[in-house]
């Protein structure tokens, strides 16, 4: 069945999603809302210092509180070989990946696990904290990524030597990787243009923010075997990686996702899991492990800062003939910055022929970065939407006609090579063009300054693993069983595409997201993948079902399968007079026709339907304070197909509002130690619900041909062009081209005042 | 360890005693004593309102109340807004916005949203904002958080609906 051919019934719908009604009335299971009976609570002592060698630790007056059931620290941990390993989608090092968890002979940043401790009570655990001794070397920390590069810079891994490099290199380094996308001939290309701009910009680390803080509740049995109950982007992957750092069979744990509550990528990766089973192990107790929000910031998540110089040139007639882009990310303490997806998406919504991307991986006393919606793209918008906009101020081209002058489409090669397929990329452009909020005047606002933006952004749509398992009721509704927990509204998406394969309504059906011992591998909801690729599975699972239906009813009927068609609900038959019957008529008589239906399928699909988005904004400036308001929001993206439009709206809503605040707030502030200053939400502020207008979307379906209903990633990518718009439309509000992240009051009301300062 | 202490507090229209420790906060004794997990635990400093309960009528955060502060009072939780079997307009509406992603947030708004619409059958835009600014959501961009709520506010009223989904 060719679902694209007709018109959809289910899909493009609105229904209420399935697990609505229990996350409206506080039944639904977080993490943290699980307890077994036993339980234990585990809490974590964490580093004062930015950088310090351990050279001792003493537990025996916490292990002497009564209540305290276990203390471990980084000597209970296996150690690991060096080197980096293949992990489903993820290259992992675990030995980094432990030493990240749980301190071994080196702290390398402020809150750096450095013990654990069971108690029979949360408060009973955190007293033992404070009796632990541990006696700190300190060394000078590094917390500037250019710093890092240095020759002289302090050292965070002695063992660490620069791969990619053109010759290899024996002496320790804080850069871990370097990488290089090249094409053309760069000086050529800007010596053609008539105008050149270059410049620099610096972004701060930020952190996804979710609501909800990592958990982990475990449970170790006699026989080897382990249970996890957590919230998190990847059961599969949290299996693996406890696999990994506590050497234990991967066949003998078992994660069972929870609710989650929120991720944005921070919840890809470990940080409590393996303490949790470790310590349920040793004690023989289930362990319950709830961090506190202060250890969230300081500990996990977040997305790197960065430095990034980029030029580029253009002729008069407003065509870009070269780009030049070099770009430095911190991973925090050990490696792996997203920069190598910031290299790939820097240029890609723009057809160049002549362009050279360099970045690098640097090491620095701060947080080990995880991904971040999008991760590594956003900074590098900020920075090459910020010089497009002034290449077309330059030239006196309006911005948007600029863009879509040197749009990417269906053949554009992108920076890493790959052409791309079917794209909307200038279909966005476009429909902002279009937009009644583009063709409005700027509103006037008495004592302020207003200015308009517009920024675009890409981001790519991952593939990976995914299982479905679709059954048929006795009564005609289905289940959809996968492993892909739901951030978002995926339940209901992937049971739209089961309703709308089978004829059913979306309520019609149940979709459940179940652990790693009831579906087969599926790889992390992540990478704009879930609603794509699950999706994929689920439409492939219920065409299974639908071919297993439609031999049954051959059976009845004593026909060949062929000759049976199944349509919106009801089977029938080509040739001869039998009755149609529905579905719900056939399920109530597969017991006596060869049993039950199952529809099954697994896929890694390669399809990938990558998004484009472009953004315009309005924004309101208190010279007096630099404070800027947000007066309009208007976002467009290429969504492919949207399965459940309010969720797709929703996504680009949240991400809108997690690029506003990057722009305008958030930050890690450290001192000159390396302490992380606001470890709070009241001081790293994201946007609150006064900060924000309405958020405007326009959805643009440009169907993906790599997927049988042309749905492409879209949780992305409405992250990336915010920064970058903002900062355009400050320029126009200011006059000041703002170069570093975030946009904070006191750096606008700075720029206002050197502004008028200057000799006009 | 510290003494427990006696308290008797009512909690979604009916009486509950419970024994707590001096040191934990109402939010631990919900959630860890009397097993009521609605209220949700984002950063237990007053700034995330996923905690939020309404205690005599004000909308508070449970994690900067003490447990044996409740004693004589009457708390609200979200467990208590679905009454009969019917979901509260606010739960409703929030389905039909799709007002929630995680829903993590989404106890703490409908806790908060509540109490104002208790006091102000009638608020603004502005207002809403004013109001939920005490809860942060990280999914949403509050976007389909507002409309549900004005939307609940008239459907509330016995008008027709105030604003719509889209
Ligand atoms: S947990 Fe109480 S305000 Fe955040
Ligand atoms: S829906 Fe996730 S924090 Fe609000």
């Amino acid at each position: 069945m060719e679902l694209q051919e007709h018109k959809f019934k289910v899909i493009g719908t609105r229904p209420i999603r399935h697990d609505g009604v229990d996350k409206v009335t506080g039944r639904a299971k977080y993490g943290a809302d699980i307890s077994l009976p036993g339980m234990l609570h585990a809490k974590v002592l964490r580093s004062p210092h930015a950088h310090a060698r351990i050279k001792s630790i003493d537990v025996s007056a916490a292990l002497a509180l009564p209540g305290v059931k276990a203390v471990i620290t980084g000597k209970d941990l296996p150690e690991l070989p060096p080197g980096s390993q293949q992990m489903g989608e993820l290259v992992v090092n675990p030995r980094y990946l432990s030493m990240n968890i749980m301190a071994r002979d080196k702290v390398l940043y402020d809150g750096h696990a450095v013990a654990a401790v069971a108690a029979t009570s949360p408060h009973i655990a955190e007293e033992a904290l404070k009796l632990i001794k541990v006696e700190y070397e300190i060394l000078p920390p590094v917390l500037d990524v250019r710093k890092a590069m240095q020759d002289d810079a302090p050292i965070l891994l002695p063992e660490l030597r620069t791969s990619g490099t053109p010759e290899k290199s024996d002496k320790p380094t804080n850069i871990a990787s370097q990488v290089r996308f090249a094409r053309g001939d760069l000086e050529a290309g800007f010596r053609a243009a008539d105008v050149i701009v270059e410049r620099e910009f610096t972004t701060s680390m930020v952190h996804q923010g979710y609501i909800e803080p990592h958990n982990a509740v475990a449970q170790y049995n006699a026989d080897g075997h382990g249970t996890i109950w957590v919230s998190t982007q990847g059961p599969f992957s949290v299996r693996e990686l406890c696999s990994h750092i506590l050497q234990m069979p991967l066949g003998n744990i078992k994660v069972v996702p929870a609710e989650i509550g929120g991720g944005f990528g921070g919840k890809t990766t470990v940080y409590l899991e393996p303490l949790a089973l470790l310590l349920a192990k040793k004690t023989g107790r289930p362990v319950k492990m709830v961090m506190s929000r202060a250890e969230v910031l300081r500990a996990t998540g977040p997305t790197s800062g960065s430095y990034i110089r980029c030029k580029m040139g253009a002729t008069k007639e407003g065509k870009i003939t070269a780009a030049q882009v070099w770009m430095a990310y911190e991973a925090g303490a050990f490696p792996g910055s997203p920069v190598g997806a910031g290299c790939m998406t820097i240029l890609a919504p723009y057809a160049l022929e002549n362009l050279q991307i360099d970045g690098f991986d640097v090491v620095l006393n701060k947080p080990k970065t995880c991904a971040y919606r999008a991760p590594g793209a956003t900074n590098a918008a900020f920075a090459a939407e910020t010089v497009i906009d002034e290449l077309a101020e330059k030239l006196g081209i309006d911005p948007l006609e600029f863009r879509r002058r040197n749009g990417a489409k269906e053949g554009t090669a992108q920076p890493a090579g790959p052409q791309f397929r079917r794209i909307g990329y200038i279909e966005t452009v476009e429909a902002i063009m279009n937009s009644e909020h583009y063709r409005s005047p700027l509103p006037h606002v008495p004592g302020k300054l207003v200015g308009r933006g517009v920024a675009s952004g890409f981001w790519f749509n991952a593939g990976f693993q995914s299982t479905a398992i679709v059954s048929i009721n006795s009564d005609g509704t289905a289940n959809v069983v996968t492993g892909s927990p739901d951030i978002g509204g995926t339940r209901a998406a992937c049971a739209m595409i089961a309703a709308e394969v089978l004829g059913l309504k979306a309520e019609e059906v149940n979709p459940v997201v179940t652990d790693t011992e009831s579906i087969g591998h599926t790889d992390v909801t992540g990478g704009s993948r879930v609603t794509f690729a699950t999706g994929y599975a689920v439409y492939e699972a219920a065409q299974d079902a639908v071919r297993q239906l439609k031999e049954r009813a051959a059976t009845i009927w004593k026909v060949k399968p062929e000759d049976v068609v199944y349509q919106d609900g009801v089977v029938s038959c080509v040739n001869n007079g039998h009755e149609p019957m529905t579905l719900k008529q056939l399920a109530g008589r597969l017991a006596r026709a060869g049993g039950p239906v199952t529809g099954r399928a697994a896929v890694n699909p390669r399809g990938v339907g990558p998004g484009f988005a472009t953004h315009v904004v309005d924004i309101a400036v208190d010279p007096e304070t630099g404070k800027v308001d947000i007066l309009r929001y208007t976002a467009a993206q290429d969504v492919g197909k949207a399965v459940h439009p309010s969720y797709v709206e929703g996504q680009i809503q949240g991400g809108v509002a997690q690029g506003i605040g990057w722009a305008l707030n958030e930050e890690y502030y450290y001192d000159e130690n390396g302490i992380m200053r606001n470890t709070g939400f009241l001081d790293y502020r994201i946007p609150t619900c006064l900060d924000l207008p309405m958020i405007e979307t326009i959805l643009v379906e440009v169907p993906n041909p790599g997927h049988p209903l042309g749905i492409r990633g879209v949780g992305e990518v409405p992250i990336v062009p915010p920064p970058a718009a903002i900062a355009n439309a400050l320029y126009r509000a200011i006059g000041v081209r703002m170069t570093e992240l975030p946009m904070s009051p006191a750096k606008v009301a700075k720029a206002v005042l050197e502004k008028n300062k200057a000799p006009q | 360890m510290a003494n427990k202490v006696y308290v008797e507090t009512t909690l979604n229209g009916e009486t509950v005693e419970f024994l707590c420790e001096p040191r934990q906060s109402l939010l631990e004794v919900l959630r860890d004593v009397l097993g009521f997990t609605g209220a949700k635990e984002g950063c237990l400093t007053g700034d995330c309102g996923a905690c939020s309960v309404i205690i005599d009528g004000r909308v508070v955060c449970s994690c900067l109340v003490l447990g044996v502060e409740a004693q004589g009072k009457t708390i609200e939780t979200v467990e208590g807004m679905a009454r009969d079997g019917q979901l509260h307009p606010l739960q409703q509406k929030f389905l039909e916005h799709a007002a929630l992603q995680c829903g993590i947030c989404t106890p703490g708004f409908l806790v908060a949203a509540k109490a104002l619409l208790d006091r102000n059958p009638n608020p603004t835009e502005h207002e809403v904002r004013y109001a939920l600014a005490g809860n942060l959501c990280r999914c949403t961009g509050y976007d389909k958080i507002v409309r549900a709520v004005l939307d609940a506010a008239a459907v509330m009223r016995g008008g027709t609906h105030g604003v719509t989904g889209a």
